[in-house]
C-alpha cells in the first residue's frame, strides 16, 4: 500500500513547453543546489568519514521521485510505494535498512534522510541525502562485522520513520537510536548536518519554483529528465550490441573461509532496451559481504560509467531508467534473504565497477579501461588511550587507478568522488598512533603501454593497546590487466610486533588484539595495466624510474633496461624487447587475470601466506 | 606637492591612477601590458601618466602595486625548479595529494594529474620526526640530510620548501634543515612550512610552502629590478608597496620573501578600488563582480571590508593563504557558446577564446560564437564604441557567429543572442549566490557593484537577478584596480595554531598569546614607520566545534576579550553557525587559530570636485542605436560617461559609454550619477509604479 500525500492544494501541476534557455538556467540552477547540499554537509559534520573523506551523497528528486540531480538516486519512488504512512509537510524521513528500502541504502550505517518540499501546499520536490556513520552499535566498533550472521547483529535498525513530524524533532526516537551507538556525539553532528543539507536543496527548489512559476518548474525538471533518456538512448545503442556478451568478477573471500564469490553479468540490447541479467552469480555468503543491489541504482552506476566516456557535461539523472532491465537472482550475494548480514557490502559494491568496465569493454576494446582501485578497504583501531578515553578511527585505503585509455592509471588514488584521505597530521593530533609511511608502492601497478597506478603503503604505528578490524579484498585474485596489460600487484597486510614476530593478517579480519608499540603495514593494489607493456613510451618509463614509482627490476617488466637514474639504455631495451616479443607463444589476452581461479588458489599459499579459500556453492 | 601611484597590472592592459596627496586630482593611463617583463610596461605607463598630467615624477613618493607576476608564474608553469624536503615516508605527499580524483561517479576514467611543482626526483626525505604535540620523537640526522641537500643543489635546483610532518606544532628540525641548506646552496631561497603556514595537514602546508618557493625567483626578480628602476626616476625615497591578496599592503621585502600571499593581487585591488568607491557612495554592504575577458571575479563586502578567506585558488592548484574570498567563475566576454549534438542544450563556457583570437567581432580571425558577440548582436555592445582604445566592433561578423548557435537550436538569432548572454548571467549569478545566499547572506540587503571591461554590461540585468539594488557602476571601471591599489592601506598578521578544546586553555594564555601577538605585528609596522599609536589592532580567533573541519574566523575587539574572555568568542561563534547552517551544537568549541592584524590608517585622500557648472544631461548625449531585450526591439540613447555630473538621471534603455567599458541601462530602469560619479542603477520611480 503507498503512502498517502497529503496535499492542502490539490490543484494538479500544468505541463507547458519551457523553452530551452529556461530549461538550461534551471538545469544548472539545480545542479548548483546539488553542490550546496555537500558544501553545508561537509562543513558541519564531525565524523571523520564524512567530513574529510566525504562519505555521503545527495540528490535531489522531481515531485515523483525521480531524481533530477545527484549520484546514488534514485529510490524516492519505492520509498513513495512501500511506506504506509501519511507524508506531510514538515515530515523528515530517516532510515538505515536496506531491506525497509528495498537497497536505497545497503547496510546499517548508511543512515539515509528524506525530506518532501512543498510549496503553496503542493509537494514539488524531495531532497535526499545518505551518510556513512561510524558507528551505528552491533557487535564491534565501527559496526561492520565480517562474521555477522545476520543483520541483528550489525547495529540499530531504523524502519522509516518521522524523524520530524509538522517541523518538530522526534527527539526520544533519537535519543533511543543515539543511545545505542558507540560515539553519539558523532551520529548526533552528522545528523544534523545531513538535514541541515535538505533543508538547503529544499530553500533552493521553491526560490526556483517562486522565481520560475510552479508549472514552468515542474516542467522543466520533466524535460530534464527527458534529456536524460535521449542522450541515454543514444548511448545505449552505441555500446549495448543485440547479441549477448557476459563477463564474470569475484571477491576474493567472505571473511568466513569461502570465496572467491563470481559476479556474473551477461548484457544485451532488445530495440532500445538495454538488459542487465545477473544469472550465475554466485549465492548468498554467510557473513557479512553481501550486496543487497537495488535495480535502480545499478542503472545510475552503468549511466554515470557511459556518459563519462561519451559526454561527462551532461547533468546526470533518472531519466533513462526506462530503457534498462536489471535482473538479479533472488538468493544470490547481490540479493540475499532477510536477515542475511549485510555491513561489509564494500568490496562488492566496488567490484560492480570492474564487472561494469569489463561488460562494456568487451565491445569497445580501445575504450576499456583495467580492472581499477574497486574497494574501500577499512582499518579500524579501537580502545582506550592513556587518559582513558574511548577512541575509534575508521580510515578508508586508497589505491591504483588502472590504466585507461587516456593514459597511466594514477598512483594511489581513488574510485569514488570526492572521496580524500583524512590527514595524517589531523589523525595524529586525535589517536593514539603515528603514521610512519605514506607512500605509493614502486611496481605495484600492471605493466602496461599505459601502466596501472600504483598501491599505496601505510604503515601504522600503534600507541596504544587496543583492536583493530581489517576488511579488504583483491588479496587472492588480481585486478585485472587489458589489451595485453599486465595484471596489477594484489593487497597484503602485515602486522610486526614490538618482538620482532611478523604476522599476515587476512584480509578480512576483526577484533585483533595489539599492543602499543606494534606496526601494521597496510599494502593496498595497483591497478591492472592497458596494451601492450613493450610498447611503453621510454620516457614515461625514464620519469617513473627517477621517481621511485618503477624499479630497475620492475622496469624489465616493460622490456626497459635502465640504471637507477633511469637513463635508459636504449639497444640494450630493443634487443629485451624484441626477444620477450619472439618469446610470445599465442597472441596477447583481451583480459590477463594472472591465471585460472584453479592456478591463483593452487599458488596462494606460497605467494601469500594465507591458505586459500573454499568454494561456495548453492544449496538447493 | 607629493603624489601616490597606483599601478595594476592585467593580462591585456596595465592600469596607473596617479593621487595628488594634497588636492585630490587624480589622473588614470592605460598602456599594454609587456608580459614577458611586466615592469617595462610599468615604466612606460609612468611616462605616458606623466607626459599626460604634467606631474613630475620626482614628486612621487609612494607607489602600490597590483601585481599578476606570480599567478602567470603558475598559470603558466614558468616557475622556479624547486626542491622539496619532507620526512622519512612521506616523499610521496604532494604525488598522493589526498587522493582526490574530480569529477563524478566515473570521473576516474578521464581523470588527468597535472605536473608536479616539486617533482618526485626533486624531493628527498629526512631522517627525523616530531609528534603531534611537538616533541622529537626521532631527532634529525644532520649529516644524512647535508650529503642529500648536496645531491639536489648538484642537480641544480632553484628554490627549496621543507615541509615535514607535524612541523605546525614545532618547527625545530625545519629550521635546522634550513641552516644547512643556507650552508650547503647560500644563494637558493629556503621556504620552511612552520614559517610560511604553521598549520595543521600536511599536504595543504606543503603544497602552499612549494608554491611559496616555485614563484619566489621569479618575483623578488621582479620586484627588485622595478624597485631600482623607480629610485632612479622616482622620488629618492619612493617607497614601493605591493598589495597582497588579503587585500593589505607590504612593503616589497616581505613581499618577496613570502608570494605565495600575492597570488590574487590583481583580483584584490578590483575588490579595494569598489570598496573606495562603494563606501564612499555611502554602501558598506556590496557584492561587486568584475567581468573580464575570460572569467568573472566576485566578493562580498561587509562593514565596508570585503570577507576574507584562508585559502587562495590559482586554477587547479588551492593553497592556505590568506586572500579577499573572490570566486573566479570560467564565465567571460570571450566565452564560447556551443550547442551539443546529444543534448541540444545551449552551454557557455568554460572554453574561452580569450586575446587571441578573440570573441569574432573583434575581427582577429574568431569565429565561434562568445559573450562579447551576443551582446554586440543584441546592441548592448554598440558598434561605435572602440574597445580598450582602437579596437573597432564588426557586428556583422557576431552576428554570423551567433547565428550558428541559433541555426543549431532552430530559433532566431535575437533569440539565440539573448539565450547566450542570459546562461552567462546565470554562471554568474551562480557566484555571486555562492558567496552571499550561500554563506547565510540576504542578497537583498546589498547593493551590486560591476566593474571590468564588461561588468557594466551585464550589471543591471545581474540586479535583476539578484534582487540587489542599487547597481553601482563606479568611475573608471575599467581602471578600478589601481585605485584601489592606491587607496588601500598597510597591513600585517601574525598568527599562531593551538587546536585546543576551551577545556584545556585559560583565558590568561589566550590573552597572552594574542599580546605576543599583537606586539609581533606591531613591531612589524613600525619598521615601515608607522608608529604604533597610529595602527589598528584587529584580534581574529578562528574556532569550531570539536572534531568538525570547518573553521569559523571571529573578529575580537582586544578590549571585549580582556573583559568577557572566551565566552566572547563561544557566543559569536555559535551564533554565525546558526545563521549559516540553521543549527547549533552544544559541543566543546574548538580554539584553532588566533591572530593578530594590526593597520596603518587609511591614506588621506581628498575627494574629487566635480565643477559647479550644472550641465544639462543633453549635452553629454552622443547618439542612439536599436537593442533587444526581452523578446523586443527598443531605441537606446547613448551618452558619454565623461560628461555626466552628480545629480544627472539617465531613463533605460540607455547605453553610458566610456574609454574602456560600456554600461547598460535596460527599459524599466534608471540611473542616476551619486555624489562620487558613481553610476546607480535601479527599477525606475524606487521600483515603486
Amino acid at each position: 500500500m503507498p503512502a498517502t500525500i497529503v496535499h492542502k492544494n490539490e490543484k494538479p501541476f500544468q505541463r507547458i513547453d519551457v523553452e530551452t534557455v529556461t530549461l538550461d538556467i534551471i538545469e544548472n540552477a539545480m545542479a548548483n543546489a546539488r553542490n550546496e547540499m555537500d558544501a553545508v554537509l561537509f562543513r558541519t559534520a564531525m565524523s571523520p568519514g564524512i567530513r574529510e573523506q566525504g562519505d555521503a551523497f545527495p540528490m535531489i528528486a522531481n515531485h515523483e521521485g525521480k531524481m533530477v540531480v545527484g549520484q546514488f538516486g534514485s529510490f524516492i519512488t519505492g520509498f513513495i510505494q512501500s511506506y504506509a504512512g501519511t507524508i506531510e509537510e514538515g515530515d523528515i524521513f530517516l532510515t538505515n535498512d536496506p531491506y525497509m528500502c528495498d537497497g536505497a541504502v545497503s547496510h546499517l550505517p548508511d543512515w539515509l534522510v528524506m525530506v518532501p518540499i512543498f510549496k503553496g501546499g503542493r509537494l514539488i520536490n524531495w531532497a535526499a541525502m545518505f551518510g556513512h556513520m561510524s558507528d551505528v552499535g552491533g557487535k564491534v566498533p565501527g559496526s561492520l562485522p565480517t562474521d555477522a550472521k545476520t543483520i541483528f547483529e550489525e547495529g540499530i535498525r531504523i524502519p522509516p520513520l518521522k524523524i520530524y513530524k509538522n517541523g518538530e524533532l522526534n527527539s526520544d526516537v533519537l535519543d533511543l537510536i543515539l543511545h545505542n551507538v558507540r560515539v553519539p556525539r558523532w551520529n548526533k553532528a552528522d545528523f544534523n548536518a545531513i538535514v541541515a543539507a535538505c533543508r538547503t536543496a529544499g530553500k533552493r527548489c521553491v526560490e526556483l519554483a517562486e522565481r520560475f512559476g510552479d508549472d514552468t518548474y515542474i516542467s522543466a525538471l520533466q524535460m530534464m529528465l527527458e534529456r536524460n533518456y535521449v542522450a541515454m538512448r543514444e548511448i545505449i545503442r552505441m555500446v549495448v550490441p543485440e547479441s549477448k556478451q557476459s563477463f564474470e568478477d569475484y571477491i576474493c573471500d567472505d571473511g568466513a573461509g569461502l570465496g572467491p564469490y563470481t559476479i556474473r553479468c551477461t548484457m544485451w540490447r532488445e530495440g532500445d532496451k538495454a538488459i542487465f541479467d545477473f544469472a550465475g552469480t554466485d549465492p548468498q555468503a554467510p557473513s557479512s559481504v553481501n550486496f543487497y543491489l537495488n535495480e535502480e541504482m545499478f542503472k545510475m552506476f552503468f549511466g554515470a560509467f557511459t556518459i563519462n566516456l561519451f559526454d561527462p557535461s551532461i547533468l546526470f539523472n533518472d531519466g533513462f531508467y526506462d530503457l534498462v532491465d536489471v535482473r538479479i537472482p533472488q538468493g544470490s550475494i547481490l540479493k540475499p534473504n532477510f536477515p542475511a548480514a549485510l555491513s561489509c557490502r564494500t568490496h562488492l559494491l566496488g567490484r560492480i565497477f570492474d564487472v561494469m568496465g569489463g561488460l562494456l569493454g568487451q565491445g569497445t576494446p580501445d575504450a576499456m579501461s583495467a580492472a581499477g582501485f574497486s574497494d574501500s578497504p577499512h582499518f579500524m583501531y579501537s580502545g582506550y588511550d592513556e587518559n582513558d578515553e574511548w577512541f575509534q578511527l575508521f580510515q578508508i585505503g586508497f589505491g591504483g587507478i588502472p590504466g585507461r585509455p587516456v593514459g597511466d592509471g594514477v598512483d594511489g588514488h581513488s574510485l569514488w568522488p570526492g572521496f580524500t584521505n583524512v590527514p595524517n597530521e589531523f589523525i595524529e593530533a586525535y589517536f593514539p598512533l603515528r603514521i610512519e609511511t605514506y607512500e605509493s608502492i614502486p611496481d605495484s601497478g600492471g605493466a602496461g603501454k599505459h601502466r596501472g597506478g600504483n598501491g599505496i603503503r601505510v604503515g601504522y604505528r600503534l600507541l596504544a593497546k587496543g583492536e583493530i578490524s581489517i576488511h579488504d579484498d583483491r588479496w587472492l585474485t588480481y585486478p585485472w590487466g587489458v589489451n595485453g596489460g599486465d595484471p596489477g600487484q594484489r593487497s597484503r597486510k602485515i602486522l610486526k610486533k614490538t618482538n620482532g614476530e611478523e604476522i599476515i593478517l587476512p584480509s578480512k579480519c576483526d577484533n585483533i588484539k595489539v599492543e602499543k608499540g606494534d606496526l601494521v603495514i597496510f599494502d593496498t593494489w595497483g591497478g591492472g595495466g592497458w596494451g601492450d607493456p613493450l610498447e611503453r613510451d621510454l620516457g614515461a618509463m625514464s620519469a617513473d624510474i627517477k621517481r621511485g614509482l618503477i624499479s630497475v627490476d620492475g622496469a624489465r617488466r616493460f622490456g626497459v633496461v635502465a640504471d637507477a637514474n633511469g637513463v635508459i639504455d636504449e639497444a640494450a631495451t630493443e634487443q629485451l624487447r624484441a626477444s620477450m616479443k619472439d618469446s610470445r607463444t599465442e597472441a596477447l589476452p583481451l583480459f590477463n587475470r594472472g591465471g585460472t581461479i584453479a592456478e591463483i588458489k593452487a599458488r596462494a599459499l606460497a605467494e601469500t601466506g594465507l591458505e586459500a579459500p573454499a568454494t561456495p556453492v548453492w544449496e538447493r | 606637492m607629493s603624489y601616490r601611484l597606483g599601478v595594476d597590472v592585467g593580462g591585456t592592459f596595465t592600469d596607473l591612477l596617479l593621487i595628488n596627496d594634497d588636492t585630490g586630482a587624480t589622473y588614470t593611463a592605460k598602456v599594454p601590458s609587456t608580459p614577458k617583463d611586466s615592469s617595462i610596461g610599468v615604466l612606460n605607463g609612468i611616462e605616458k601618466i606623466c607626459r599626460t598630467s604634467g606631474v613630475d615624477p620626482k614628486e612621487i613618493r609612494k607607489v602600490m602595486h597590483g601585481t599578476t607576476v606570480a599567478t602567470n608564474a603558475i598559470l603558466t608553469r614558468k616557475g622556479a625548479k624547486v626542491g622539496l624536503v619532507t620526512t622519512k615516508g612521506y616523499k610521496q605527499v604532494l604525488h598522493i595529494a589526498r587522493s582526490f580524483v574530480p569529477g563524478g561517479l566515473g570521473g576516474w576514467v578521464i581523470f588527468q594529474k597535472g605536473e608536479l611543482l616539486a617533482t618526485l626526483e626533486h624531493t628527498i626525505e629526512a631522517n627525523e620526526r616530531i609528534a603531534a604535540d611537538g616533541s622529537v620523537v626521532t631527532a634529525l640526522d644532520k649529516d644524512a640530510i647535508r650529503r642529500d641537500l648536496e645531491v639536489l643543489r648538484d642537480k641544480g635546483i632553484e628554490a627549496l620548501t621543507v615541509s615535514l610532518i607535524n612541523a605546525y606544532s614545532n618547527g625545530e628540525h625545519e629550521q635546522e634543515i634550513a641552516a644547512i641548506a643556507g650552508e650547503v646552496m647560500p644563494n637558493v631561497p629556503v621556504s620552511i612550512s612552520s614559517d610560511v603556514v604553521p598549520e595543521m595537514q600536511e599536504y595543504e602546508r606543503t603544497e602552499t610552502t612549494v608554491v611559496n618557493s616555485y614563484v619566489r625567483p621569479e618575483v623578488s626578480k621582479y620586484i627588485a629590478n622595478l624597485e631600482r628602476e623607480l629610485k632612479a626616476r622616482l622620488a629618492d625615497d619612493v617607497e614601493l608597496s605591493i598589495l597582497r591578496s588579503d587585500g593589505g599592503l607590504s612593503a616589497c621585502d616581505s613581499a618577496a620573501d613570502t608570494p605565495v600571499n600575492l597570488l590574487l593581487s590583481g583580483p584584490a585591488g578590483g575588490v579595494a578600488g569598489a570598496t573606495y568607491f562603494c563606501s564612499r557612495g555611502g554602501f558598506d554592504k556590496v557584492l561587486t563582480f568584475d567581468v573580464g575577458g575570460t572569467s568573472t571575479d566576485v566578493a562580498l563586502i561587509e562593514n565596508g571590508s570585503a570577507r576574507l578567506r584562508r585559502e587562495t585558488r590559482v586554477g587547479d592548484i588551492a593553497v592556505r593563504a590568506p586572500s579577499v574570498d573572490v570566486r573566479t567563475i570560467g564565465a567571460g566576454g570571450g566565452s564560447i557558446a556551443f550547442v551539443p549534438e546529444l543534448t541540444k542544450a545551449l552551454r557557455v563556457g568554460p572554453d574561452s577564446a580569450g586575446a587571441e583570437p578573440g570573441p569574432a567581432a573583434y575581427n582577429k580571425g574568431g569565429e565561434l560564437p562568445t559573450t562579447t558577440d551576443a551582446n554586440v548582436v543584441l546592441g548592448y555592445l554598440p558598434a561605435n564604441q572602440k574597445l580598450g582604445g582602437d579596437m573597432q566592433v564588426r557586428k556583422d561578423l557576431a552576428e554570423a557567429a551567433v547565428q550558428k548557435v541559433a541555426d543549431a537550436m532552430g530559433i532566431s538569432l535575437y533569440e539565440a543572442a539573448e539565450g547566450i548572454v542570459r546562461i552567462a548571467n546565470e554562471h554568474m549569478f551562480g557566484a555571486l549566490r555562492l558567496i552571499s545566499v550561500e554563506q547565510g547572506y540576504d542578497p537583498r540587503e546589498f547593493a551590486l557593484c560591476g566593474f571590468g571591461g564588461a561588468g557594466p554590461l551585464h550589471a543591471n540585468a545581474l540586479g535583476m537577478l539578484m534582487n540587489a539594488w542599487p547597481v553601482i557602476v563606479p568611475p573608471a571601471p575599467g581602471v578600478l584596480c589601481a585605485y584601489g591599489d592606491a587607496t588601500t592601506r598597510v597591513k600585517d598578521e601574525a598568527s599562531r595554531s593551538l587546536i585546543k578544546g576551551f577545556s584545556k586553555i585559560s583565558d590568561q594564555e589566550v590573552l597572552k598569546i594574542l599580546e605576543q601577538l599583537t606586539e609581533q605585528v606591531q613591531s612589524s609596522l613600525a619598521r615601515q614607520d608607522i608608529p604604533r599609536d597610529q595602527q589598528s589592532i584587529v584580534w581574529q580567533a578562528d574556532l569550531r566545534y570539536q572534531g568538525q573541519a570547518l573553521l569559523l574566523t571571529q573578529d575580537v575587539d582586544p578590549e571585549a576579550l580582556r573583559e568577557q574572555g572566551s565566552q566572547l568568542l563561544s557566543k559569536s561563534f555559535d551564533a554565525e553557525h546558526e545563521q549559516l547552517f540553521s543549527f547549533a551544537l552544544e559541543e566543546e568549541h574548538e580554539l584553532v587559530n588566533l591572530r593578530a592584524i594590526a593597520r596603518a590608517p587609511r591614506p588621506n585622500i581628498a575627494e574629487k570636485q566635480f565643477g559647479s557648472e550644472k550641465r544639462e544631461l543633453e549635452s553629454a548625449r552622443i547618439g542612439e542605436s536599436e537593442i533587444y531585450f526581452q523578446g523586443k526591439h527598443y531605441n537606446a540613447l547613448h551618452y558619454n560617461r565623461d560628461l555626466l555630473t552628480p545629480g544627472h538621471r539617465i531613463q533605460g534603455p540607455a547605453i553610458v559609454l566610456e574609454m574602456d567599458s560600456t554600461t547598460v541601462i535596460l527599459p524599466g530602469y534608471e540611473a542616476n550619477v551619486d555624489k562620487v560619479g558613481n553610476l546607480l542603477i535601479q527599477p525606475e520611480h524606487g521600483g515603486k509604479e
